[in-house]
């Protein structure tokens, strides 16, 4: 919790140093320092972004949409920090309030912690997917990487006889324990180190034939991790269970603060430019010297760690996992996210995360049957909460293209001149 | 491995392959002329086990066939209408996204409908006879499938080359515009794509389904994977190519289970998917100059 305030309060001091004029690809010093302050904000976006979805709040980006002429100094940077720290505060004030009263809300806690890790992955596919334009579908396969990484290397070695009962154990893991951080990061090198692997021959392919090869990896892991030769290691069709979970609400979403941090500060350095340049425009982004292969295979690489980390989160949160958990759903799953939140645009991907956890969560009653005085309505049964969603979500496809973000990231501007020009019809003189 | 048991596998393989095939037909098709992978076809197929079941549940089979047929086509072409038809001028992937909607709409209103729990599959008469060539035993529906195949193969194959709604989809798969500029009604071409691309997964469910015997929310989910696989490996726009692939892919996945890895004769698929795209990404007969990869 302190870490959290401390990245926060940080993170609003270089706000200010952060509105530094910085070109696309001008001196990496003016770069990194633009690159800093929107980190931090990301951080205080996503520790904002987390309240249970009901206000969606999240930092002041300088210059957000990752422009490099910034015309004006935004008068409102003051006002906007302190915007900021309230958020934030609320929403640290709500946790702990969450956190004191586990018993009571373990239901609520639940449905957070799911999101945040949501948000690490869809943050992650974002980043390849919205940035750079690589229409990846591999997201299952790097989660259950990083998810049996961290399974495998963090169950209680006491009860791991337990766990493997059918099938024994592979010797040299018997007594392998890691902590679950240690775990997590070596889940999320393991995914990239793949990704690494795989992204040499699959990045020369283009749109629709990079989003089946990627999905088409992706099952080949879920195949070897459920291979009988894997048996002593992953456990085969058992799965694995008995993982340690988070024993705190702050744990996961400290984790997923972190790697939102990390995202948006690499999005905000001359590589995230040059990720966008690739994007926008191969060809031109290869004539200002951009190597279009080392630039899609980082991008990839770090996406794939991210994805990796969210599997280990996963793992944490689940406490037993199995090779079906990391079925082609997953992966569309965390695709609707970033769909819903607007491609290219990190803080609507956390919005996104809290928005389809929570309104699964709301949804529910769709599936308890309902009776309107005395008569029982026949639509109401199991399975019909996922057809409304999925039919909100082919909505939101078709008629609602861009999302809630589109490519922007959220500021405060943008919000409270939404509320200004509610109020004052004929103005709308702001932005 | 005897003589007899390669002759009783090969039989499986080249009936299930002719069933994806039928399947690889529609994407294949899809592909050419709209550059979509058609994600909801292999979902399509399933509800149309679906709407077999339920046909035969309450007319005789040979009503119930056409009936099942016509609801694939119907609703084959409804999701062009709904889901891609707006998205005519949108970003491809959009249009790839819409078509993953739709194939999760499927599968949850699949689930909601009918339930998870896979249903069996009717018995059409006739179809699962058992046939023995010496020491070789296989099931009519086993001869029948490839046979089938060919057949439909030949008939798409004059209906494109020599009609003149042949000739207008091979317009609009060169140059949509173009043949928008010449008169050619776009929309109701790519409709007639859906049309025919529906009927032959409806054809080829009756002919899968058959052999499986049940039929769940997920079922069309992993086979539609497969035969996109086959077009591509057949060449993607070319019709010979896709059920060319789709035989090859089915005879090899049986082999596979035959040799005793099935937990691999999935994931065989996409390694050879992997392979063709890197060493030949036109696939065996797809068109070589275009930038398609």
């Amino acid at each position: 919790m302190r870490i959290l305030k401390n990245m926060i309060f940080s993170s609003d001091a270089k706000d200010l140093g952060g509105n530094v004029p910085g070109g696309a690809f001008s001196s990496a010093g003016s770069s990194a320092g633009a690159g800093t302050g929107a980190a931090g904000t990301g951080t205080s976006a996503a520790g904002a972004g987390t309240g249970a979805g009901n206000k969606p709040a999240g930092g002041y980006v300088p210059g957000s949409d990752g422009h490099a002429y910034r015309k004006k100094k935004d008068p409102h940077t003051r006002r906007n920090s302190l915007l900021t720290i309230i958020a934030a505060a609320f929403v640290i004030c709500l946790m702990a309030f969450y956190q004191k009263n586990a018993y009571d809300h373990s239901y609520a806690i639940s449905i957070i912690e799911r999101s945040a890790v949501y948000v690490v992955a869809a943050a992650a596919m974002n980043l390849v997917t919205g940035f750079t334009g690589l229409f990846s579908l591999g997201a299952a396969g790097f989660m259950a990487i990083g998810a049996y990484t961290t399974a495998v290397l963090t169950i209680p070695t006491e009860v791991r006889a337990n766990v493997y009962y059918m099938n024994g154990i592979a010797p040299w893991l018997e007594n392998l324990h890691m902590p679950v951080a240690a775990a997590m990061i070596l889940g999320g090198l393991i995914s990239a180190g793949f990704a690494a692997l795989i992204g040499i021959p699959v990045l020369r392919l283009k749109s629709d034939y990079l989003a089946i090869a990627t999905l088409g990896f992706s099952e080949i892991i879920r195949t070897i991790l459920a291979a009988p030769m894997m048996d002593t290691v992953t456990n085969g069709s058992y799965g694995l269970n008995n993982i340690p979970g988070f024993t705190n609400i702050f744990q996961p979403l400290i984790i997923a603060a972190i790697c939102v941090a990390a995202i948006m500060l690499l999005l905000h350095s001359s590589y995230g430019r040059a990720f966008k340049a690739v994007r926008d425009d191969e060809v031109a982004a290869e004539a200002m010297g951009i190597n279009l292969f080392r630039t899609k295979e980082l991008s990839f690489v770090i996406s794939s760690f991210f994805m990796g980390i969210a599997g280990g989160m996963l793992a944490c949160f689940m406490r037993s996992i199995d090779t079906r958990t990391f079925q082609i759903t997953m992966t569309y799953n965390v695709l609707l996210i970033v769909v819903l939140g607007g491609i290219g645009s990190i803080t609507g991907s956390i919005i996104g995360a809290f928005l389809i956890n929570g309104g699964q969560e709301w949804l529910r009653f769709l599936d308890e049957p309902l009776t309107v005085g005395g008569v029982t309505i026949p639509l109401f049964r199991p399975g019909f909460r996922m057809v409304i969603y999925s039919i909100l979500l082919m909505v939101v496809v078709l008629f609602w293209r861009r999302g809630i973000m589109g490519d922007k990231e959220f500021s405060w501007n943008h919000l409270l001149g939404m509320f200004h020009r509610k109020k004052k019809t004929e103005g709308g003189a702001e932005s | 491995m005897s003589l007899a048991t390669f002759v009783q596998q090969l039989l499986t393989g080249v009936s299930l392959g002719g069933a994806y095939a039928l399947i690889a037909i529609g994407y294949t098709m899809v592909y050419g002329i709209l550059r979509l992978i058609n994600f909801a076809h292999g979902d399509l197929f399933m509800m149309s086990g679906y709407f077999m079941i339920f046909a035969i549940a309450s007319m005789p089979w040979f009503i119930a066939i056409p009936v099942a047929i016509a609801g694939t086509v119907l609703l084959g072409i409804g999701i062009e209408k709904a889901a891609y038809r707006p998205l005519r001028r949108a970003p491809r992937m959009s249009v790839m996204i819409s078509a993953i909607g739709v194939s999760y709409l499927l599968q949850n209103l699949a689930t909601y409908l009918f339930t998870a729990i896979p249903m069996a599959y009717p018995e059409i008469p006739g179809l699962k006879k058992i046939l023995t060539f010496g020491p070789v035993t296989t099931s009519l529906v086993t001869i029948l499938t490839p046979i089938l195949t060919v057949v439909l193969t030949i008939i798409l194959l004059q209906l494109v080359g020599k009609t003149k709604i042949g000739m207008a989809m091979r317009a609009v798969s060169k140059d949509t515009e173009a043949s928008r500029l010449m008169g050619i009604k776009v929309d109701s071409t790519i409709s007639f794509t859906f049309f025919v691309g529906s009927l032959l997964a409806a054809i080829g469910a009756l002919l899968y389904f058959t052999d499986r015997m049940t039929v769940y929310p997920f079922s069309g989910s992993l086979p539609g994977m497969k035969c996109f696989v086959a077009a591509v490996l057949g060449g993607i726009g070319s019709i010979p190519g896709a059920v060319i692939g789709g035989f090859i892919i089915g005879i090899s996945e049986t082999f596979i289970v035959a040799f005793g890895y099935s937990t691999f004769s999935d994931a065989f698929t996409f390694i050879l998917l992997i392979i063709i795209l890197l060493v030949r990404p036109t696939g065996l007969f797809g068109e070589a100059a275009s930038d398609k990869v």
